[in-house]
């Protein structure tokens, strides 16, 4: 016992039964799907060889992929724009603007889809508000396509956005905003040469979050592509449900994971990941 | 590197601020010389940050105008003021060395590589860190922060520089040392030093002029032996060093405690007054007698420690004694 005592700190016997439950949880079912992916229907790597034989697959990664990307792009820029304005605004303003955005964080995700849906269909309010005041003939087809599907993730996405750079914008001291404005800086110069920089873990941070939860995305596609619009999250839980070709599904579940995994891998080259998720700038 | 003969003096008149009804700073009026180390002392709430935000550009005027060298700046915004600034806390940009701190007022003007190469040299020669021009801030102890900072702010070689408690986070034997240094670099450079503190050790040692503040307002203006020697009220008679204070009939007077003088025994022809001993407190290079007087007073006493040293204890009988240029007149309370 004292041999014990001396080589783990006391702290490890707390989370003990929380690290056993996570391992039973999480790694658990990850190893099952890893191994599912190279065992069903028959042991070998059959289920990835697939990428290379079917243009469906390749289309679908392509499309998540995609979608994904421009996600994460417009997410994370107009979540900057808003975290900024956040910043700089009286604290009152800054309180309603900081309840606004958790509410929308905290609204279901079918209710926000859904609400798109009534705001962006062929007979919603603003195809049918532009059509009553002449603006336009035909509906415009915001739903069943990319454009919805783009409308409602970025939608969902910018509370998440907005949060990580928060976090790092509130760490800079404006003292060094001052001091840079005082050794001649213009305003320009200041943001782009130390409070960009000083905001760039945020940034990252942002990013990985978006674009990871963006890979995974289920419901908005679904309901805003209409069937027409097919990521990767969706074509599992067919494989899962419909066609039963559940190596296929845990083919690309472990894919996805893997993406992840070398994203943040590759991020860690360039940057301490602690800094990325304690979002203070150093 | 700009010419600084003729320039660095700084004019202030009726300089105001007020933050909704609350007057931060009162009608300041106040003419800098150029190349002077001109200290602004008060505690904490007299206006004398306020102020160096003004003369700095971060805040604006409420009313009242400054000018450098007799042109107005009140309308300059910060960034083209050229002054230098030396922050509390320092503000280094944390994601930069050592060397781009120090020339990012340079590399902003768009000045060319190489000039900015031999002038942030010369700075960090200046400083004495040579040796630590690839460092990140975060990699110096404060004292060395303090140089970076202070290398930024005369990279650009500005007519002014400005300073807000930099020795604040320092301890107190490193804040000596630095305060040596800032004088020799004051005296090298010959740029108009502004300097804030509430440290009256600093203010003493250190500058050519202090500016005693209190309330938004100038208490008194006077060389460190003026003010100390001759205190116009009691705030700038306490505030700066320690005082006793003695009433005769309207009059007040401020009397340093080493300039008094005691006498073991009562009753002498020459003692202006006498008392008794209530505590002895050992400071090593000198002792402070706290003597009840029997006129009720407190009077503190400084004096040196090999004097009456065991006749003096708790409780004896003594006269106190000085002459007449101790005791100044105080203009009021």
């Amino acid at each position: 016992m004292n041999a014990l005592r001396k080589h783990i700190h006391p702290g490890w016997l707390i989370i003990a039964p929380l690290l056993v439950m996570v391992m039973a949880l999480y790694l658990g079912p990850i190893l099952n799907i890893l191994w599912l992916s190279v065992t069903d229907p028959e042991p070998g790597f059959g289920n990835y060889a697939k990428l290379g034989e079917s243009d469906a697959l390749i289309r679908i990664l392509w499309t998540t992929v995609r979608i994904c990307i421009i996600t994460t792009v417009f997410s994370v820029t107009l979540g900057y724009s808003i975290a900024y304005a956040m910043m700089h605004c009286h604290q009152r303003q800054k309180n309603y603007m900081l309840t606004l955005l958790l509410v929308s964080f905290w609204i279901s995700i079918l209710v926000r889809t859904f609400s798109w849906l009534m705001l962006l269909g062929r007979r919603g309010l603003v195809n049918v508000a532009l059509e009553d005041i002449g603006l336009i003939a035909e509906p415009i087809a915001f739903m069943r396509n990319e454009l919805g599907v783009l409308i409602g993730m970025i939608h969902y996405m910018i509370p998440y956005a907005v949060l990580p750079l928060l976090v790092s914008m509130q760490a800079i001291d404006q003292r060094v905003m001052d001091a840079s404005r005082n050794l001649g800086a213009s305003g320009s110069q200041t943001f782009l040469r130390i409070y960009l920089p000083l905001t760039t873990p945020g940034l990252v941070a942002s990013t990985l979050l978006v674009f990871i939860l963006s890979l995974g995305f289920y419901v908005t596609p679904a309901v805003l592509g209409g069937g027409k619009v097919l990521m990767v999250a969706e074509y599992i839980s067919v494989q899962l449900l419909v066609t039963l070709q559940w190596g296929t599904a845990a083919m690309l579940a472990a894919l996805m994971l893997f993406g992840v995994l070398a994203m943040l891998w590759i991020m860690s080259r360039f940057m301490k990941l602690s800094t990325v998720f304690g979002g203070a700038a150093r | 590197m700009a010419d600084l003969a003729n320039t660095g003096s700084l004019q202030l008149r009726d300089v105001t601020k007020m933050f909704g009804t609350f007057r931060a700073v009162d009608s300041v009026n106040l003419d800098i010389q150029k190349g002077e180390f001109l200290t602004l002392l008060g505690p904490s709430g007299s206006g004398k940050t306020t102020l160096l935000m003004m003369i700095a550009g971060f805040l604006d005027i409420t009313h009242g105008d400054i000018a450098l060298d007799g042109a107005s700046i009140a309308d300059v915004p910060a960034e083209k003021r050229n002054f230098g600034m030396v922050f509390q806390g320092y503000a280094l940009f944390p994601h930069m060395s050592v060397r781009d701190n120090v020339g990012y007022a340079l590399s902003v003007r768009k000045k060319p590589a190489p000039e900015i190469k031999t002038r942030v040299d010369e700075m960090l020669e200046l400083v004495q860190l040579q040796d630590f021009a690839d460092r990140k801030p975060t990699q110096l102890s404060g004292g060395q922060q303090q140089r970076v900072a202070l290398a930024r702010a005369l990279c650009f070689a500005p007519p002014v520089l400005l300073l807000d408690e930099p020795l604040g986070a320092l301890d107190k034997k490193l804040r000596v040392e630095v305060q040596e240094q800032l004088k020799d670099i004051h005296r090298r450079i010959g740029t108009t030093f502004i300097y804030v503190t509430h440290d009256q050790e600093e203010a003493l040692s250190m500058s050519d002029r202090i500016v005693i503040m209190r309330d938004g307002s100038i208490e008194q203006v006077g060389t460190p032996k003026e003010l100390y020697e001759r205190p116009a009220t009691r705030f700038a008679a306490s505030f700066l060093g320690k005082s006793n204070f003695i009433t005769q009939g309207v009059k007040t007077f401020a009397l340093r405690p080493e300039k008094i003088d005691l006498r073991v025994g009562q009753g002498g022809d020459d003692a202006r007054t006498s008392g008794t001993i209530r505590s002895i407190t050992y400071f090593g290079s000198m002792q402070r007698i706290i003597v009840d007087t029997a006129q009720g007073d407190e009077i503190e006493v400084d004096i040196d420690v090999w004097r009456n040293q065991e006749a003096l204890s708790v409780g004896a009988a003594v006269d106190l004694l000085w002459q007449d240029a101790a005791a100044v007149e105080l203009k009021e309370t």
